[in-house]
């Protein structure tokens, strides 16, 4: 009787086969996660072995040189925070007023479709294609606003190449408050207006910030639109106006690390942790304030 | 088709003249007449899809957020059109509130929950005073008068629920549309908010959709059967449940479809 509801109730052998491919699939799924992490590792560990003990005092307080010892990011760091400041004051105000128009105002009509998918299309676009559009434009047509090849015109360039992202992400954040709330704000007598400002925004706010911190560290690494609209790639001061000229330190690691020196390679590996430590804390700043906000709620 | 009415004394808090809801092609409401007197409580009832949600939302103007909605006919409120040219759908709702089908309360303290609508409205006034007197209202106060604080999204379904009635009772409106209020609520706090209901009414004209209609025989004075957006019939409660003259009436409430 016992045997007879044991063999009933036994793995058959097609169920043991069935459980064998999706034991191996799991074990495809874990290979796939693990080479990305591996070889990240390995990137982190080559580059601090190369960089670590370049990063000295005079490391940060230098210009470059034709001396490695002598020789500092401090133009190009300088060169990036001032790009990053721009392009947050620039890109953010821009992003988030599009995303707000076209989920909470725009009629939903074929003018908003084809803004939709433009803006689809414009996140994908090559980033140098936005360097030759903000050469033309900016250092060139705008030359009497932006002072030419400045710090300006690069964060200009860098909002258009990065708004986007912060519009899409800003859409999502936005479609993600729920309707109930909505319908609760204009149930009490509230204008459109005083529903986006008390009630979508708040609540959006956090996944607007992560998607522009996204969008920012997208942009603290480029480097082709940069040079192509003509950021310098040597450069010894620091920029003290949005109108003066820049580099920033993507430009320098290349720089360094297309010369034949392995002290200049070791330069660039420390130029490297130095902007992987700027891309880290931006992050967490940003995770810091979307848990704040989502709190106070 | 002959306005609606039923047997009560004044002028109706609102009537509405061959009213019809269009979403694109199809016609969810379809020319009703219909008188709801003042301080009493009308239920609308009838089967997933008769149009009974869409009607009560004609009452605040809340189907002009729907794309594509199109409304044809009247609701007269106070002897004005609410579709006239003229009117603002923003004080139409300050006047007609609603509490909604799933408790919706904002992500904030149960304090600024209820100081919401006055504040936005420009109200200059104690308010303290206001949130005490609305939480009271609602039957919610001796609940939460010691943590107003604390966010609305800690208290229970039905202290939410709750908390969604004194938030539109503090814009002092003179209707209160409940759209299905209580479909998400356990028993007990669907009784609670029906006394709450009962209570409410001797200051306030309640329109109140629902599904349950135990829940319409018990706290309605009138009660609309709609049917494919049509409304069948409209009478006292107690007729429409004990003897419709309509047959459709009759299958319905007997639970015999729908």
């Amino acid at each position: 009787m016992s045997d007879a509801s044991e063999r009933l109730l036994s793995t058959p052998p097609d169920l043991v086969r069935r459980r064998r491919w999706g034991r191996a699939f799991e074990l495809v799924c874990l290979g796939t996660t693990v080479v990305g992490v591996v070889f990240l590792a390995i990137m982190l560990v080559d580059i601090l072995i190369d960089g670590a003990g370049w990063l000295t005092g005079t490391f940060f307080t230098e210009s470059p040189s034709r001396i490695p010892s002598r020789a500092g990011i401090k133009p190009a760091l300088a060169g990036t925070l001032w790009l990053m400041g721009l392009v947050a004051l620039i890109a953010f105000p821009l992003g988030v007023a599009a995303a707000v128009y076209l989920e909470e105002y725009a009629a939903r009509n074929w003018i908003q479709s084809v803004i939709q998918t433009n803006i689809a299309n414009l996140a994908g676009v090559p980033s140098i294609v936005y360097g030759i559009l903000g050469l033309a434009v900016f250092v060139r047509w705008m030359f009497a606003l932006t002072g030419g090849r400045s710090v300006l015109s690069g964060a200009l360039t860098i909002s258009l190449l990065v708004l986007p992202v912060i519009i899409i992400a800003g859409q999502e954040a936005i479609r993600a408050v729920p309707g109930s709330i909505r319908e609760a704000s204009y149930g009490l007598g509230a204008t459109r207006w005083q529903t986006v400002r008390h009630h979508v925004l708040p609540n959006a706010l956090p996944g607007i910030m992560t998607g522009t911190i996204l969008a920012l560290s997208r942009a603290i690494g480029e480097t082709a639109p940069l040079i192509m609209m003509g950021a310098l790639t040597f450069i010894a001061f620091v920029p003290e106006g949005p109108r003066d000229a820049f580099t920033v330190l993507p430009i320098q690691i290349f720089n360094w690390a297309s010369r034949p020196q392995d002290e200049f390679r070791n330069l660039a590996a420390a130029a490297i942790i130095v902007l992987l430590v700027l891309l880290l804390s931006m992050n967490a700043v940003a995770i810091w304030m979307r848990n704040k906000y989502r709190k106070e709620w | 088709m002959p306005t609606i009415k039923v047997t009560a004394e004044g002028t109706p808090a609102l009537e509405t003249r061959d009213l019809s809801v269009l979403y694109g092609e199809t016609k969810a409401v379809k020319s009703i007449s219909m008188e709801i007197p003042r301080n009493k409580i009308v239920a609308l009832i009838g089967p997933s899809g008769c149009g009974k949600s869409t009607l009560i939302r004609c009452f605040n103007r809340m189907n002009d957020l729907v794309p594509n909605a199109r409304i044809e006919g009247q609701v007269i409120f106070r002897g004005e059109n609410l579709y006239a040219e003229h009117v603002d759908p923003v004080e139409v709702r300050r006047r007609i509130g609603m509490v909604f089908q799933k408790p919706n309360p904002f992500p904030k303290s149960i304090y600024d929950n209820v100081a919401f609508g006055p504040r936005i409205n420009g109200v200059n006034g104690d308010m303290d005073e206001i949130v005490e007197v609305s939480l009271q209202q609602a039957a919610l106060w001796e609940e939460v008068k010691d943590r107003l604080e604390v966010s609305a999204l800690e208290l229970s379904g039905g202290q939410q629920q709750r908390l969604c009635i004194a938030r539109a009772l503090a814009v002092t409106p003179e209707v209160l549309l409940m759209d299905e209020p209580a479909s998400a609520l356990d028993p007990i706090a669907t009784s609670k908010i029906e006394e709450l209901i009962q209570e409410l009414v001797k200051n306030y004209t309640i329109v109140i959709v629902t599904h349950n209609m135990q829940q319409a025989a018990r706290v309605s004075d009138y009660t609309a059967y709609l049917y494919l957006g049509e409304l069948m019939e409209y009478d006292v409660t107690d007729k429409i449940f004990t003897a419709p003259s309509e047959r459709s009436t009759e299958d319905y409430v007997t639970g015999r479809f729908g």
